[in-house]
């Protein structure tokens, strides 16, 4: 799930002392001692939880990738170094990164991440232009553009399943009433049609938040220069890349940061809408299936580590590129 | 003139095909689910656009298993559980990184939002053997605990956001009348914070409803099943024979309560989802 997209900050800093307050010199230090010790009181359960439940159990997977344990007895194994990354033996080279299914899922979760995104970026856009207007019974449309966001995706993969079925779908009944394939498409099954499948549903479920969010900064842009625009006659399209555009695209980027990070990661609608099929697994899928279908954790956890190391490589560029906006008062 | 009058009637019609196209994008899907969810028998084998009957005994199938009625009650249990968990650590790690200037704030929160980045597969071996540790595999237990891998960071995010534009005045009257700090955020924050309180817990709840990856990877029996799992996981003899129409019905029922909430709660959720954000 994706969160809100930037820091909570940029409001005047809270500090410690009430300053400008008429207290006594010792009050303050006093009070600002006691807010500290009681503000670290109230971080600490929640940091141990973190740990607990995401630090912990990252480093203990990294572990994993260099030993050989197994699903159904994780207690017992044996360290064998890089040998599930890449090993050479025999002649040969194996581990995750000689895979070539690796790789083939490598490919689908980035093509998946770059046409979804960037689909979603530029519908986003044009439902959120649309519902920037002002129009009777807007409230209610933009209500709407809320279902797909709020349908589980495991039930946005089924029902978009049920749509895409290749004999009985209601997808392929509109495109052979309307004259564009001649006889039906098996979506899901197809190898040339299955990721377009998956990206299709995708798009479906997550261009609302993308719309939304998109919604959010076009409401707060100044109303000033587009009169000034109006009035000096310049053409919309002409206002939107040289005005709108720019005013908006911080937003725009954090909001696609976002969501290319979710891409990267995603598992379920891939695993419900075509399973376990090559054409279409991602990074996560794979790595599932050597975890828990083939029960090989050492394999599996290099497979997620390599994945991890991407996410985190991609985030830290973020979050350098966003530092002054994200640690506040630096 | 004519001409303007035209083109501004192009314009409009233009307008709301655009509205139109938008509307049927988003609703048409789950319309289609809905419509399927009443059909039965050979109906089924038909494309239809309109409702045509109202058949429940979809809904009689699929409620009246055991199983899926049980996957319910699990769903209920573990997205409210990992609601309360995440408040509960989520309302005072806001208020401390809301209210009170420290060093390492900055580092707390980058933290935060690094863990909301993670993906999930890559602590899915670690998370297993910790949950195989505590003697919890296939309990829904064990996935109020993971789960807060996602809840807990968006908690203490949105809420540290909400925390931010309270007021100083409120906090600086306390502290003039002696309150500790403990007192001032249970007796003064607290209390104004409850819209915040009901977005994010509305946002977790359904996160939690929706997960899929650890609900499927920490439980194996289908009375330990949270629905989405119960969902994906329900079949016909093969690929091609699928009972459509339960999985619709199926799909419908977890959905709906969802759908509702949603639409009552529209504002507070774009608000939510929006929170401090998009700034730029």
């Amino acid at each position: 799930m994706a969160i809100s997209t930037s820091a909570p900050n940029n409001t005047k800093t809270h500090d410690g002392s009430p300053s400008g307050a008429p207290l006594a010199r010792s009050r303050p230090s006093r009070i600002h001692r006691q807010r500290l010790r009681a503000a670290w009181l109230c971080l600490i359960p929640m940091l141990l939880v973190l740990a607990a439940v995401a630090g912990w159990p990252l480093v203990r997977t990294i572990w994993f990738s260099f030993t050989d344990a197994s699903f159904s007895n994780i207690s017992e194994y044996g360290w064998v170094g890089l040998e599930n990354y890449l090993v050479y033996d025999d002649g040969a080279w194996y581990g995750v990164l000689a895979d070539p299914t690796w790789w083939q899922s490598v490919w689908n979760t980035l093509f998946f991440t770059v046409v979804s995104v960037g689909a979603e970026t530029v519908l986003g856009l044009i439902i959120a232009l649309t519902l920037n207007a002002q129009f009777r019974g807007r409230g209610l449309i933009r209500a709407a553009t809320l279902i797909p966001w709020a349908v589980p995706t495991i039930v946005s993969a089924k029902m978009w399943g049920w749509m895409l079925h290749d004999q009985f779908g209601i997808i392929n009944d509109v495109l052979m009433t309307l004259g564009i394939i001649a006889e039906p498409l098996n979506w899901t099954a197809n190898a040339d049609l299955s990721m377009w499948a998956v990206i299709m549903v995708d798009v479906w479920k997550t261009t609302p938040f993308m719309a939304l969010l998109t919604l959010a900064a076009l409401q707060m842009l100044p109303s000033d220069c587009y009169e000034a625009a109006k009035v000096d006659g310049i053409h919309p399209v002409r206002v939107f890349f040289k005005v709108t555009l720019p005013l908006i695209l911080p937003a725009l980027m954090v909001a696609i940061i976002f969501r290319v990070l979710d891409a990267l990661r995603v598992f379920d609608v891939i695993y419900v809408l075509t399973s376990n099929s090559e054409d279409t697994m991602s990074m996560s899928v794979y790595a599932r299936q050597q975890l828990v279908q083939f029960q090989d954790v050492g394999y599996g956890s290099a497979a997620s580590t390599v994945l991890f190391l991407i996410i985190a490589l991609l985030t830290i560029t973020y979050l350098y590129l966003g530092r002054k906006q994200i640690g506040g008062e630096s | 003139m004519s001409m303007k009058l035209a083109k501004r009637l192009i314009s409009r019609i233009a307008f709301y095909t655009l509205l139109a196209a938008i509307l049927i994008f988003t609703v048409f899907p789950f319309y289609y689910a809905i419509l399927t969810s009443f059909e039965s028998g050979s109906q089924l084998f038909t494309v239809e656009y309109w409702f045509s009957s109202f058949d429940w005994s979809n809904y009689a199938s699929v409620l009246g298993e055991a199983s899926f009625v049980t996957s319910i009650w699990n769903s209920v249990l573990v997205a409210s559980s990992t609601v309360v968990i995440a408040m509960a650590f989520g309302l005072t790690a806001a208020y401390a990184l809301g209210r009170v200037k420290f060093r390492g704030r900055g580092a707390v929160l980058m933290i935060v939002l690094s863990v909301s980045m993670f993906p999930q597969v890559a602590v899915l071996s670690g998370l297993f053997e910790v949950i195989r540790a505590m003697n919890l595999y296939n309990d829904p237990l064990a996935l109020i605990f993971s789960y807060t891998i996602f809840t807990l960071p968006f908690t203490v995010w949105i809420l540290t956001t909400f925390m931010r534009q309270l007021p100083k005045e409120l906090e600086e009257a306390a502290i003039v009348d002696g309150a500790s700090p403990m007192t001032t955020l249970f007796r003064v924050f607290i209390p104004l914070m409850w819209p915040a309180m009901a977005t994010t817990g509305l946002l977790a709840f359904i996160a939690a409803w929706n997960e899929f990856l650890f609900a499927l990877t920490f439980t194996l029996t289908n009375s330990e099943r949270t629905v989405p799992v119960a969902i994906a996981l329900i079949t016909g003899g093969s690929q091609h024979e699928l009972p459509w129409g339960n999985l619709m019905a199926a799909s419908v029922v977890v959905t709906v309560p969802l759908v509702v909430l949603v639409l009552i709660f529209q504002r507070r959720i774009v608000s939510g989802l929006t929170a401090g954000a998009v700034k730029g």
